[in-house]
């Protein structure tokens, strides 16, 4: 790596610190009219401007200084390298399941070197039973980086490698697997997931942090913890997301990889069970199944690993003033499949019907979820939703849209028969279907019973 | 008092915490306000020390995390928003605040930075929901005079509020805090250690106070300015007073300190005289619930109620050193007994030097000093609470007994309303800091700076000859007023309004001020208030004698409204004609003929109408009607 990249700083600024003997990290004095600053010269943000240089200052504070022509730098002493020795990894008792740690990426654990300013992350297990030491006391935890991207970046190539390393895992006997995944796409990997591996004999459970786990009051801890325990112990197998179920830091909330979704940009309760309960809840620390409906844990059962999915498959919003070009473009680039995110009960305006005709015609599969969320598509309760029936768009009951995204790119990636990609779409394969519609919550404002 | 404390070593630096009176928080658009009610909304919440911390994070905190510490956060709706609560990133830095703190800044002298950094300064105490204070330097290296003297400002930088504790629960096992003051701008000004005197200080916080007050964007009342007080002696040690809320008090703060260290280091040399080192005292902790099934002490007999224990421990060779007094009312047995409460969540301690006492017999503790194998030389700590609750605070007793042997303990102690203080925790080690990556750096461009620098306030000299001449006041008022917190309200009151600039500075002033010394809550009573009853003054809604009454309701009164004052302390004026007819009424009373309406009678007339209507008519007007009547 060059040092513009490693430092941040580029041009003439850099020239300047380089003239001067300087690397980051160095004790600097700077002096600039009628003021000196000494402190030891930090990275800079690689989108701030090109002027300024960062000190941080003997009590901490750090400070951007302008580089004009009158400024002079003056190297005056080396900075102390941070040192970080791993705790030694601690004994782990024989008799605790043993859990594998996948993470993809970001950090659900993390260190700060207050001398530098940087988080790091913990990712191998010593490192990970040094920043969250509870762990040592619920499961034997044994750790693999898959890949480390942020969780935009996940593609379908990426669910399919996942689903594999997680089939060996399972194979080589592992009581529970998880995942540590941004939570932004979390959603998308857990119903990838819940479609890839069927007939699980432990469960997968995807865990993350809606705060960055270098700050005290991070929920990556508590998730991590609540994830570790149900994985090594709980008594269903099956693709779950454990996270904060509300805005204190007691409950963990269990929910089905299928029927969840992030639901707020920055609250720690961000995931919400969409048209169900959640499937198992940890309130300070004791694990209550809220379901008798689950897949249960054996050891004796063989996963089968389906896990291709294909890449032409797209989500269409309609919206008023919607543009069917938008599908006629879509059908030139040779798509297999199109979910429609339709309105109310599962509809789109009459001026679509054109397109939606030739694209059938043409082959593709097209199914419809509401944009509503909460709720099932029923198709036949106004003209335009039977207009569509009878053009052969699938309706898809209670799944929403980004599950029903999920399913057409699993379904196409078994099978390139179109009656047999259909039959499989309205088949309910891991719960994203529920033949009742109970009146759940749909997103309690203010949830926050602490003292059960 | 002593006088010569040159000798001593003594030096003090002073950190000043000013919050701002700005229209939002420093990170969102909350309003900076504080709430009285039942919160609407509460969440529990765990701080978790970040692992580089281990061994440097304030060790308090740590053992409570270890214990399951929970902390329960109370908000509502019009104070807090998700990023009090820690669900939402940060907005952007409040520019109103950053406008004023280098405002301040500037009229210290101080040299602006070129580019602010938002730091995250680590704090796991809970009054921070994310574990950091939000903290940055806008400006370093100023100076301001005292007298001749050069004091050196370090730097002036702005910061969060913290949340406000409001209880406890379950056995200290859940803190409460309030949300309503997290996120209220705090301007930091810290001064290098370059006092030497308590009174210097005193001098240096008042032109210190003076200049952010100059802002016209300081908050008043009590809370909204803290002064953090360094001090160190040669042979004592540094110690951090934090939370001084009166400048009055500094001084006062200051004096116990140096008499409290000077005490310690006195007490410390005659341990080791005794030949004590920190090993002769152990940590054998002793369980004597048996000697008190029978007492009549209330306390023990309560605990021993809950079923809790007693245990006690042994301090070799401390007998009489624990009745010590090191400040007034503070001995050593007080320092040990603040341990205790911190590290041990007990209510107190009990020790043998103060025995007996509290319905403690002679024969008990003859009784507790064979089961602890204690002789007429030692002393005996115990306590009375839950059996891990007693045994942590005996643990912290003998860790402070040790230190009482080296001397002068490092800590941070917190300033009591009676100038006293108390132990708050160890010294954090140095400070915990990194960047607040979710707001990026705001560049201070010379535009802004030179704009800032065009609309300084008036330098409070020039001030001073303002006032008298605008005004037509004394230059003993015109210096009251200035070095007041009402010196801006009070030019907006005479400038708006009609009445006598003396009337309002005196009252502002002087009467506050008496009214403050009779514990009248003058600083509950707002701007907005006081406004309104200058108002209502120059408008003859009510005359001058009845300022004060009416400042009194409001301080216990929550209306802004003048008129229902009024009604409620019965001091609405007469209307014209009411005093007319209370005129011609006494008149009718006491004159018998037309003869005796003279001029002879107008002095007792007066008098008798006046002290039927004082405060709800104008005297001028009575006078006039009456002198009419007589014309007649």
């Amino acid at each position: 790596m060059t040092q513009k990249t490693n430092s941040g700083y580029q041009g003439k600024v850099l020239d300047i610190i380089k003239n001067a003997g300087c690397k980051v990290g160095d004790i600097i004095l700077v002096e600039k009219e009628d003021r000196i600053y000494e402190g030891t010269l930090i990275p800079r943000s690689e989108y701030s401007d090109n002027t300024h240089i960062v000190i941080k200052l003997k009590n901490g504070y750090n400070l951007g200084i302008r580089i004009t022509l009158e400024t002079k730098i003056k190297k005056i002493g080396q900075g102390i390298k941070p040192s970080f020795t791993v705790p030694p990894l601690p004994k782990q008792n024989p008799n605790l399941p043993k859990v594998v740690i996948l993470s993809t990426g970001g950090t659900i654990a993390s260190r700060v070197d207050y001398r530098t300013g940087a988080v790091r992350s913990a990712l191998s297990a010593s490192d990970l039973y040094g920043v969250v030491p509870e762990l040592s006391d619920i499961a034997q935890v044994q750790t693999e980086i898959v890949f480390g991207i942020y969780s935009e970046n996940i593609t379908q190539t990426h669910w399919s490698e996942l689903a594999k390393r997680i089939d060996e895992h399972i194979n080589q006997g592992v009581d529970g697997v998880v995942v540590a995944h941004g939570t932004d796409t979390m959603a998308y990997t857990a119903a990838a997931l819940s479609f890839s591996l069927q007939n699980l004999p432990v469960p997968v459970i995807i865990v993350g942090a809606q705060r960055s786990s270098d700050r005290p009051s991070s929920d990556a801890a508590m998730n991590l913890l609540g994830a570790v325990q149900i994985a090594g112990k709980a008594p269903f197998a099956e693709v779950a997301i454990a996270m904060h179920q509300n805005l204190s830091d007691n409950i963990i909330a269990i929910n089905r990889g299928v029927k969840v979704r992030k639901c707020h940009t920055s609250r720690r309760d961000t995931f919400k069970p969409v048209n169900t309960s959640p499937l198992a809840r940890i309130v300070n620390g004791k694990t209550t199944m809220l379901t008798k409906n689950y897949s249960k844990r054996d050891p004796t059962k063989k996963t089968v690993l389906k896990p291709n999915f294909s890449k032409k498959v797209v989500l269409v919003k309609f919206y008023p003033g919607f543009n069917p070009k938008i599908i006629n473009y879509h059908i030139e680039n040779g798509v297999k499949g199109i979910i429609i995110e339709g309105t109310g009960l599962g509809h789109v305006s009459k001026y679509c019907f054109e397109t939606i005709k030739t694209a059938i015609e043409n082959k593709i599969v097209v199914g419809l979820a509401s944009q509503c969320i909460w709720g099932r598509v029923n198709m036949n309760v106004y003209d335009t939703g039977r207009d569509l029936l009878k053009m052969g768009v699938i309706p898809l009951e209670d799944m929403f849209p980004e599950t029903a995204l999920v399913k057409l790119m699993w379904v196409l990636g078994q099978t390139n028969q179109i009656e047999e990609a259909k039959k499989m779409l309205k088949t309910n394969i891991s719960g994203e279907f529920s033949q009742r519609t109970l009146p759940v919550e749909i997103y309690k404002q203010g949830d926050f019973k602490d003292d059960n | 008092m002593i006088t010569d404390y040159s000798k001593l070593g003594l030096k003090i630096g002073l950190e000043i915490h000013q919050q701002l009176n700005t229209k939002a928080k420093l990170f969102c658009e909350c309003k900076p306000l504080y709430f009285k009610e039942e919160p609407e909304l509460t969440f529990l919440r765990r701080l978790r020390p970040t692992q580089s911390e281990l061994g440097q994070i304030d060790p308090a905190a740590y053992f409570e995390f270890q214990k399951g510490l929970m902390l329960r956060y109370e908000t509502n709706t019009t104070s807090t928003c998700l990023v009090e609560m820690d669900e939402e990133p940060p907005h952007s830095l409040n520019k109103e605040a950053v406008e004023i703190s280098l405002t301040a800044a500037i009229m210290m002298n101080a040299k602006p930075v070129d580019e602010i950094h938002i730091m995250r300064k680590t704090v796991i105490d809970g009054s921070n929901t994310t574990g950091f204070q939000r903290t940055c330097v806008i400006a370093m290296n100023g100076w301001i005079k005292n007298g001749d003297k050069i004091v050196q400002i370090q730097h002036a930088s702005l910061e969060e509020d913290a949340a406000r504790k409001t209880g406890k629960e379950k056995n200290g096992k859940i803190i409460n805090y309030r949300l309503d003051r997290l996120g209220i701008p705090l301007i930091e000004v810290a001064t290098a250690p370059v006092i030497y005197s308590p009174k210097e200080a005193q001098e240096v916080a008042l032109i210190l106070g003076q200049i952010l007050r100059d802002t016209g964007k300081a908050m008043r009342g009590l809370g909204t300015i803290r002064q953090d007080l360094n001090i160190s002696l040669t042979n004592g040690a540094l110690i951090e007073i934090k939370g001084v809320q009166e400048l009055d008090l500094i001084s006062v703060v200051l004096e116990y300190e140096i008499k409290r260290q000077i005490n310690l280091i006195k007490i410390s040399e005659e341990l080791k005289k005794q030949n004590l080192k920190t090993n002769s005292l152990t940590k054998n902790f002793v369980e004597v619930t048996d000697i008190f099934t029978k007492t009549n002490c209330k306390l023990i007999k309560k605990s021993l109620q809950k079923k809790q224990k007693v245990f006690a421990v042994k301090l070799e060779g401390f007998a009489g050193y624990l009745k010590r007094e090191l400040m007034p009312n503070f001995r050593l047995g007080s320092e040990l007994a603040d341990r205790a409460r911190y590290w041990g969540r007990v209510g107190g301690i009990f020790h043998t030097d103060e025995m007996p006492a509290y319905d403690i017999t002679t024969e008990d503790i003859n009784v507790l000093k064979d089961k602890v194998k204690a002789s007429n030389h030692d002393a005996i700590v115990f306590v009375a609470d839950s059996p891990e609750n007693a045994k942590d605070a005996l643990d912290a007793v003998v860790d402070r007994a040790k230190e009482a042997i080296i001397g002068v303990p490092e800590e941070t102690r917190k300033a009591t309303l009676n100038g006293l203080s108390s132990y708050m925790r160890p010294r954090p080690g140095a400070a915990r800091m990194y960047p607040e990556t979710d707001i990026p750096p705001l560049l201070i461009t010379k535009n802004f700076l030179n704009k800032i620098k065009a609309n300084l306030p008036e330098p409070a000299e020039k001030k001073i000859i303002r006032l008298i001449k605008e005004n037509n006041i004394n230059k003993k008022l015109a210096t009251q007023i200035l070095n007041s917190d009402y010196c801006t309200l009070f030019e907006f009151i005479v400038k708006n309004n009609k009445v006598n600039p003396t009337t309002v500075a005196v009252f502002l002033t002087e009467t506050i001020k008496a009214l403050k010394r009779d514990a009248i809550k003058v600083e509950k009573v707002s701007d907005k208030q006081i406004t309104h009853i200058f108002k209502g003054l120059s408008e003859k809604k009510l005359t001058k004698e009845a300022i004060e009454d009416i400042f009194i309701w409001f301080s216990k009164n929550d209306s802004d409204n003048l008129i229902e004052a009024l009604t409620s302390l019965e001091l609405k004026m007469y209307s014209n004609k009411e005093i007319i007819n209370i005129i011609d009424e006494v008149i009718a009373k006491n004159i018998k003929n037309k003869e005796e309406l003279g001029k002879k009678s107008f002095r007792m007339l007066m008098g008798i109408i006046m002290s039927k209507v004082r405060g709800k008519a104008d005297p001028s007007l009575i006078s006039k009607i009456i002198r009419e009547r007589i014309n007649e």
